[in-house]
């Protein structure tokens, strides 16, 4: 990086926290700290509930996703559009008829307080826990490749989003997404465009004959990780727990002029998120395709820790393989010609055993590349091994012009201040609104003292992340251990919700227990995945689980207790 | 002290979704759900284009 990047960088990032900053100084009243300017319309709450969503790791790994298993990822994505038209149909309107702050304030009209308590408090348990890694993932990839120190890296990112959020709340949320969404899109589709010139014209032919571009896959097979079925039901209750009782995106949509523009913001995003994820994929794909032809691919796309590594004592068999890829990687580049040759003539069977050969060349490769990852690992236990992360930010820094890659890296940090922005927004929320409102309702009458309240839940939340984010150790696949942590919560949460909108004769207790239960069930199989090969499923399929359980454990439990046993529904469902 | 109003329930709002070409909501859902379905049959045709 030279001067000129760092002007774009520091001019971008520091510009837009401190203009979120200014702009929402006076906000001391506290609809609109929590839930943004009454005149928000619909496309701010739509790049909002955006940005919140697109960490920077989706920026920083999805790419990596592409590269290494091609499009499949995306199937992922496809029960989202379905759960936001669920979400714009059944819960928006009864959070905006309720007028709720929270999602979990809803539970407490519908339930009973300790109900209300416990959703929030899975809330905070699992967004708690993601803080730390939404701060720290994308300064390990950063610091790593820039050299620059992790925990001033973690530092910096902290500050500069507790500023601004705890100073304006939802109105510098809102503000300030709109804006890191605009150096989101223009720095991907700059990339994408310089990528795509670096390209052969069959790019596309050549991913699609190694086997990178398969997007759908109809098969039931459960060994398949991603397939159309596990991406649309367990997708479908992933989103939906996410969309419709996260506060972090809840919060998102439930302020705004009016009900339209909170459905028409989700709207939004329902017909963006799969085409915008297809091309984040896309990219990936067409970065292994780049890589195939040039001529100094590395081995190891983490080229610090491998350099570490391989200067060290055990150097020569490091650079051994070395040697070995660049080998097996030419053969493959020949292999890759000869099939496009083949492939402009009308010989199949030639174009078959071309293929076949190609793709045998390919093996080859990545068996170095498991031999370069496993040699680091006997080097080092505690060496990063995955290094898909480091493909897009690795062309970044070696294939952009200067200036672009300020552009670049300030898209990592605009992802990464946006959805942690959204997330210590609802964090802070939530603490003021069910734990410290409900243990103190009293003094809850205070407006000012609700929203210096709230600033400061904000501040703590924010100092909790930073230091989590500096002192916990966090696994190496960094997207899939949010996933992972989301689907472990989010399926009761969601249970709870459904109980409460649609199993009209349940109440408080029954649901309370019931959705304890299934949280113990969720851990349970979790925690034996290990032990009972029939347990290691996709975690996907714990959003479904979790729902499910909590439902029916919650309809079983009110059979048992009667009708009397417990507190009265205080709202109708739906 | 400035005091917080009562919780009271919003009221009923105006359900008109004010897109040109949709009279209801379940119009703008339905149309939601088509493109969906159109992305993918578009992205199978893909992976059988490129294959």
């Amino acid at each position: 990086m030279n001067l000129l990047d760092w002007v774009v960088l520091l001019g971008t990032m520091v510009g837009i926290a401190a203009y979120g900053t200014w702009r929402t100084r006076h906000t001391d009243n506290l609809n609109t700290y929590l839930k943004g300017s009454k005149s928000t319309g619909w496309l701010t709450i739509g790049i909002s509930v955006a940005a919140t969503q697109a960490s920077a790791i989706t920026f920083l790994s999805i790419p990596g996703q592409g590269f290494e298993s091609g499009m499949g990822f995306i199937q992922n994505y496809f029960g989202l559009p379905l759960a936001l038209i669920i979400v714009c149909a059944v819960f928006l309107p009864i959070y905006r008829r309720l007028g709720v702050y929270t999602a979990y304030e809803y539970l407490g009209q519908r339930f009973d307080g300790k109900t209300r308590l416990l959703g929030a408090s899975l809330f905070l348990l699992q967004r708690g826990v993601q803080s730390g890694v939404t701060i720290y993932a994308p300064a390990i990839i950063l610091s790593t490749v820039l050299g620059w120190r992790l925990d001033l890296t973690i530092v910096f990112i902290g500050i500069l989003v507790v500023a601004y959020t705890v100073t304006g709340g939802s109105a510098a949320v809102n503000l300030t997404q709109k804006w890191q969404m605009g150096v989101i899109f223009g720095g991907m589709v700059t990339a994408f465009v310089v990528l795509v010139t670096k390209l052969p014209d069959n790019a596309l032919q050549i991913a699609g004959a190694m086997g990178k571009t398969e997007a759908v896959d109809f098969s039931f097979s459960p060994d398949r990780r991603y397939t159309f079925w596990s991406g649309l039901l367990g997708g479908l209750f992933l989103s939906l727990s996410y969309f419709g009782t996260d506060q972090s995106q809840v919060q998102r949509y439930i302020g705004g002029g009016s009900l339209r523009e909170g459905r028409l913001g989700l709207m939004f995003n329902a017909l963006l998120k799969i085409p915008m994820q297809f091309f984040i994929l896309l990219l990936g794909v067409l970065l292994f395709v780049f890589y195939q032809f040039q001529p100094n691919t590395p081995v190891f796309f983490n080229r610090v820790e491998w350099e570490r590594h391989a200067s060290g004592a055990n150097g020569a068999s490091f650079r051994a393989l070395e040697e070995k890829h660049t080998a097996l990687h030419q053969l493959k580049q020949e292999k890759i010609k000869s099939w496009t040759t083949v492939r402009e003539t009308a010989d199949v069977a030639g174009e078959q055993r071309a293929r076949a050969e190609m793709n045998a060349a390919q093996r080859s490769v990545e068996a170095v590349r498991k031999e370069a990852k496993d040699a680091l690992k006997a080097a080092d236990p505690r060496a990063k091994i995955k290094d898909s992360d480091y493909v897009f930010i690795n062309f970044i820094l070696t294939e952009l012009p200067n200036g672009v890659i300020g552009l670049l890296i300030a898209v990592m940090f605009a992802a990464a201040l946006g959805s942690k922005a959204g997330e210590l927004n609802a964090l802070g929320t939530t603490s003021t609104i069910d734990l410290w409102r409900h243990f103190r309702p009293l003094a809850a009458q205070d407006e000012h003292r609700n929203v210096r309240n709230a600033k400061w839940f904000t501040a703590i939340w924010g100092a909790f992340a930073i230091a989590f984010a500096l002192f916990a150790g966090f696994s190496e696949n960094l997207i899939e251990a949010i996933n992972i942590i989301a689907s472990i919560f989010y399926g009761v949460l969601l249970g709870i919700f459904v109980v409460a909108f649609f199993v009209k004769h349940v109440r408080g207790t029954a649901v309370f227990w019931g959705a304890l239960a299934a949280q113990l069930l969720i851990f349970a199989l979790r925690f034996l995945k290990d032990s009972f090969a029939v347990l290691d499923f996709s975690y996907l399929w714990y959003n479904v689980i979790g729902c499910a359980a909590c439902v029916l454990f919650s309809i079983l439990l009110q059979s048992v207790l009667g009708s009397g046993r417990s507190s009265a529904t205080r709202t109708p469902a739906v | 002290m400035s005091t917080l109003p009562p919780p009271a329930s919003e009221p009923p709002e105006n359900d008109a979704p004010g897109v040109p070409g949709f009279r209801t909501w379940r119009g703008v859902y339905a149309f939601v759900f088509g493109a969906f379905v159109v992305l993918v049959i578009l992205l199978t045709i893909f992976s059988r284009l490129t294959r």
